[in-house]
């Protein structure tokens, strides 16, 4: 990178004051960071708490692919299995996903890109951690008093009559948290609204800003209902009021739709900030503006919007109206086109570029790559037909892992490598970071793959012991999860190395545009020593007329600096 | 035996499933291909510092070519949307009269009741090239008929019938999976469908022991619920006779004309006031909280067994 960063690339305005005061320094004692209020403090809380519970998820998982690797239940008895199972999916989607991008990229880089100081309720942000904690002390409670063994979904009549497991501590857990995601959308919007910075207009905040802001929209509006679900039935399961219970008069699908009315633009929630970050990295990377820059709003939008009407296509087999499945059908194919128009936009941002191939950028590389894959096969299952045979099968858990991880983790660590110099100040090593992006993509193919080709076959999920015919597709998804497993561990060491060992990053490593990169790395307390003013419109990578040079400097050009 | 082939077809529409995978896997191999391709392409052509023209954009680059693929994956979707809906739309309307099949679902065991009330657990027995209709309700927790073979799947509610259908093609042994999870045994709860010649099924059925013992049952059921106090040929008590009626054509107040299956006996029993017959009055209570799906069942197959050449069916 020195050759990037040497030069004329000195910001007049942010006196080079060094290491000594930032947000890091800015207190050192472990109450200084419990009570802090400041919006890049509480993202690293967020970041190491969602760290612990991604471990704690992945060793879940690790457990019941040692066991699927031959077809009898032989390593743990069948509760123990149906346990580990849901206790992945409640810990990777509520206490990982969810909050992944948004609460720690998210909290941290949304007021450096609008040059706020803040984010508006600095309080409220805080208080959004503390229910995020209290909420997964309620998840680990439940998993140390014995755990729960409905899967994720919570379906009833089984989970609010049949379950032995704690339900009610689980769905507390999701409950609470819950409303941490919907104070933090709050914050968000709030921030977007009122706390940009001068000249930064509506259609010169970076795509990952608007990514928080429709994110947000979906967090705000849907997860209330999900709250009110999980009420529901546990009202149902503890004082035995009949909502669900059709005996009784209740109707079980109401549950299933009341669910994913919640769970379907959950995952929008989950892929909208991984589309940000990948917006970002690829026209950085590409030293490009990004392509069709306002066909990239409007599509984050329809994707948030149109995503709250495609929950039925959870239900094609589960017995609602063949008119509904019609309707469901047709506007999971609508969901399609905004995601489809990114794939092509991101993929024209790389034309005419200055490509290079630091780790951000094969993460993302990865990302587009999944994500497209996970794109298509969801073609196939909103299909009515293809719906009801593929459903509830493995091709289904590839389907969204493809999506889930395959996009959102992978985007995950393209920002957590792109932002990493910022948030720390210091560089990691390049070659391992490479090394790190292209083990994950070859492990989670090799992981995923196969569960594509056993689905269709008709191995169904959430099966302890499954057919003989079954295991060539289980030994190879084992052995690649092992390889996944590798590639997730390696970076915690060698961006923990980097703390102590990286080289100093400087203001702007990769030489980028947006406004986070225009202060020091790791950032004062304050963000800006002086507020910065927008005059143009995001990723000045080239002047309008000529395209990116050799040597970066076009943004000191567009920036009137040289 | 069918159990090991991965991607056995053993349905009328399992073929045709398959020819909707297949095309949608070209269709949607060809746009990966297309991305794919050019991202190769400008990785490579446009590494840093490669000699390649940069410069602004071309004109047609800006507006036309985005308005264009929007456009272009508008139609792509809608397209594949019609397509999808319309190729199952033209199997509607199979000509042959439907088998229909009783299935419980329980944790976690299928229990399976044929028309004559032969009965079976975890294995369901099938002629080849019959049209089958499943009748299921589960009677606990939600449960999933799934069977891969025949690309068919349906969720089994507790107290609600849902119905499912299906024209086996293949004589074999396939897998029965419950597809939603159910509890415990979830992954137990696995079983047979063995799909046999149409002569061999029906010898099949006939030696089930428990056809007898049924009708048996639904005679002692018929009088112990005081059903003989009002049907009984000799009965004060002006109601239809049941002999011979199974299996035949019943006229109905109003015209209407119906024939006498198990669904028609069913609704008799659990909501007599549906189809009256003609010239009789509206006296009939219903039976809906007094019998289980078993017991009705039983009372089908006696009523079956009055009528002497469908029995022998």
């Amino acid at each position: 990178m020195s050759d990037i960063t040497a030069g004329a690339y000195e910001y007049s305005r942010t006196p080079s004051i060094g290491a000594v005061d930032n947000y890091l320094t800015h207190g050192r004692t472990l109450r200084s960071w419990l009570v802090t209020t400041d919006h890049k403090r509480i993202g690293i809380l967020y970041a190491l708490s969602i760290t612990v519970f991604f471990f704690i998820g992945a060793i879940a998982m690790a457990i019941v692919r040692l066991d699927l690797i031959t077809p009898a239940p032989d390593l743990v008895s069948d509760d123990t299995y149906n346990k580990l199972f849901t206790l992945h999916g409640i810990v990777m989607v509520w206490f990982f996903l969810i909050p992944s991008i948004p609460a720690t990229f998210g909290n941290f880089m949304l007021p450096l890109m609008i040059g706020a100081k803040d984010v508006a309720f600095p309080r409220l942000n805080l208080t959004s951690w503390y229910l995020f904690v209290i909420g997964a002390l309620f998840t680990i409670g439940c998993i140390v008093a014995g755990g729960v063994d409905t899967g994720w979904t919570f379906y009833t009549p089984y989970s609010s009559q049949y379950s032995h497991g704690f339900v009610i501590p689980a769905a507390a857990g999701v409950f609470i948290t819950g409303f941490s995601s919907i104070l933090t959308g709050l914050n968000f919007i709030t921030t977007i609204h009122s706390l940009r910075t001068p000249g930064m207009h509506w259609f010169r905040l970076p795509l990952f800003v608007w990514a928080m802001y429709t994110t947000s929209a979906v967090m705000i509006l849907a997860t209330p209902v999900l709250a009110m679900t999980l009420l529901l039935m546990s009202a149902e399961r503890f004082f035995g009021i009949p909502i669900f219970d059709p005996a009784r008069g209740g109707d079980p699908l109401l549950f299933q739709h009341l669910f994913w009315f919640y769970s379907h633009p959950a995952v929008y929630i989950m892929i909208l900030p991984a589309m940000g970050v990948v917006s970002e990295i690829f026209t950085c990377y590409a030293r490009r503006r990004i392509f069709g820059y306002s066909f990239m709003v409007y599509c984050m939008v329809g994707i948030a919007v149109v995503g709250f009407f495609v929950w039925g296509h959870h239900m094609f087999v589960a017995g609602q109206s063949p008119f509904a499945n019609l309707v469901f059908s047709f506007m999971s194919f609508v969901v399609a086109v905004p995601s489809a128009i990114k794939v092509f936009n991101w993929t024209a941002t790389l034309y005419r570029g200055q490509i290079t191939f630091e780790s951000p950028f094969l993460y993302c590389l990865g990302f587009l790559w999944l994500f497209t894959f996970g794109g298509l096969t969801g073609l196939v299952l909103a299909t009515v037909p293809l719906d009801v045979h593929l459903t509830d099968t493995y091709f289904v858990v590839a389907h969204f892992h493809y999506i889930m991880v395959g996009g959102s983790v992978s985007a995950f660590f393209a920002a957590l490598h792109y932002w990493w110099p910022k948030i720390t100040g210091r560089m990691y090593d390049e070659a391992w970071a490479r090394f790190a992006a292209i083990l994950m993509f070859f492990g989670f193919n090799l992981t995923f793959f196969p569960q594509f080709i056993m689905g269709y076959a008709g191995m169904p999920r959430r099966y302890h012991a499954y057919a003989p015919e079954f295991q060539i597709f289980h030994v190879l998804s084992t052995a690649g999860a092992a390889v996944l497993g590798a590639a997730y561990a390696l970076p915690a060491l060698y961006l923990l190395w980097s703390l102590r060992r990286g080289e100093r990053a400087g203001p702007n490593p990769w030489c980028a545009t947006g406004l986070e990169w225009q202060t020091e790395s790791p950032p004062p307390r304050d963000n800006f020593r002086t507020p910065p003013v927008v005059v143009a419109a995001p990723y000045q990578y080239h002047s309008e007329t000529h395209g990116p040079d050799y040597q970066h400097r076009d943004i000191e050009r567009a920036q009137g600096t040289v | 035996m069918e159990i090991g082939n991965l991607f056995a077809e053993a349905s009328q529409n399992a073929g045709v499933v398959d020819l909707d995978f297949l095309v949608l896997t070209i269709i949607s191999m060809a746009i990966f291909l297309l991305v794919f391709t050019l991202v190769l392409v400008f990785c490579i052509r446009y590494r840093r510092g490669s000699n390649a023209k940069r410069g602004r954009l071309p004109e047609i680059m800006r507006r036309e070519i985005e308005a264009g693929w929007t456009a272009g994956t508008v139609f792509l979707a809608l397209f594949i949307f019609w397509w999808a809906v319309a190729a199952p739309a033209a199997l509607q309307g199979q000509p042959a009269p439907a088998l229909k099949i009783h299935i419980y679902a329980k944790q976690w065991m299928w229990q399976v009741e044929h028309p004559n009330g032969a009965r079976e657990i975890n294995t369901l027995h099938l002629p080849v090239g019959t049209p089958v209709h499943l009748l299921m309700t589960s009677q606990d927790v939600i449960h999933s008929f799934y069977v891969p073979a025949f690309r068919a799947k349906h969720d089994v509610l507790p107290d609600r019938i849902v119905e499912l259908e299906f024209l086996p093609t293949k004589i074999g042994t396939f897998h029965l999976f419950c597809a939603e999870f159910c509890g415990t045994a979830h992954s137990q709860m696995t079983g047979q469908v063995i799909v046999m010649r149409q002569e061999d099924y029906a010898h099949w059925r006939e030696v089930q022991p428990q056809s007898e013992t049924l009708a048996a049952e639904g005679a002692a059921l018929f009088h112990s619920l005081g059903c003989s106090g009002c049907h009984d040929p000799a009965s004060a008590v002006h109601a239809p006779d049941l002999r011979g009626v199974f299996g035949h054509i019943v006229q109905l107040q109003g015209g209407r004309q119906v024939v006498a299956d198990e669904a028609y006996v069913r609704d008799s029993i659990l909501l007599p006031d549906k189809d009256i017959v003609a010239g009789f009055a509206p006296i009939m209570p219903s039976f809906s909280n007094v019998v289980n799906n078993g017991q009705i069942e039983s009372l089908i197959a006696y009523i079956r067994s009055l009528s002497p050449q469908e029995s022998a069916q």
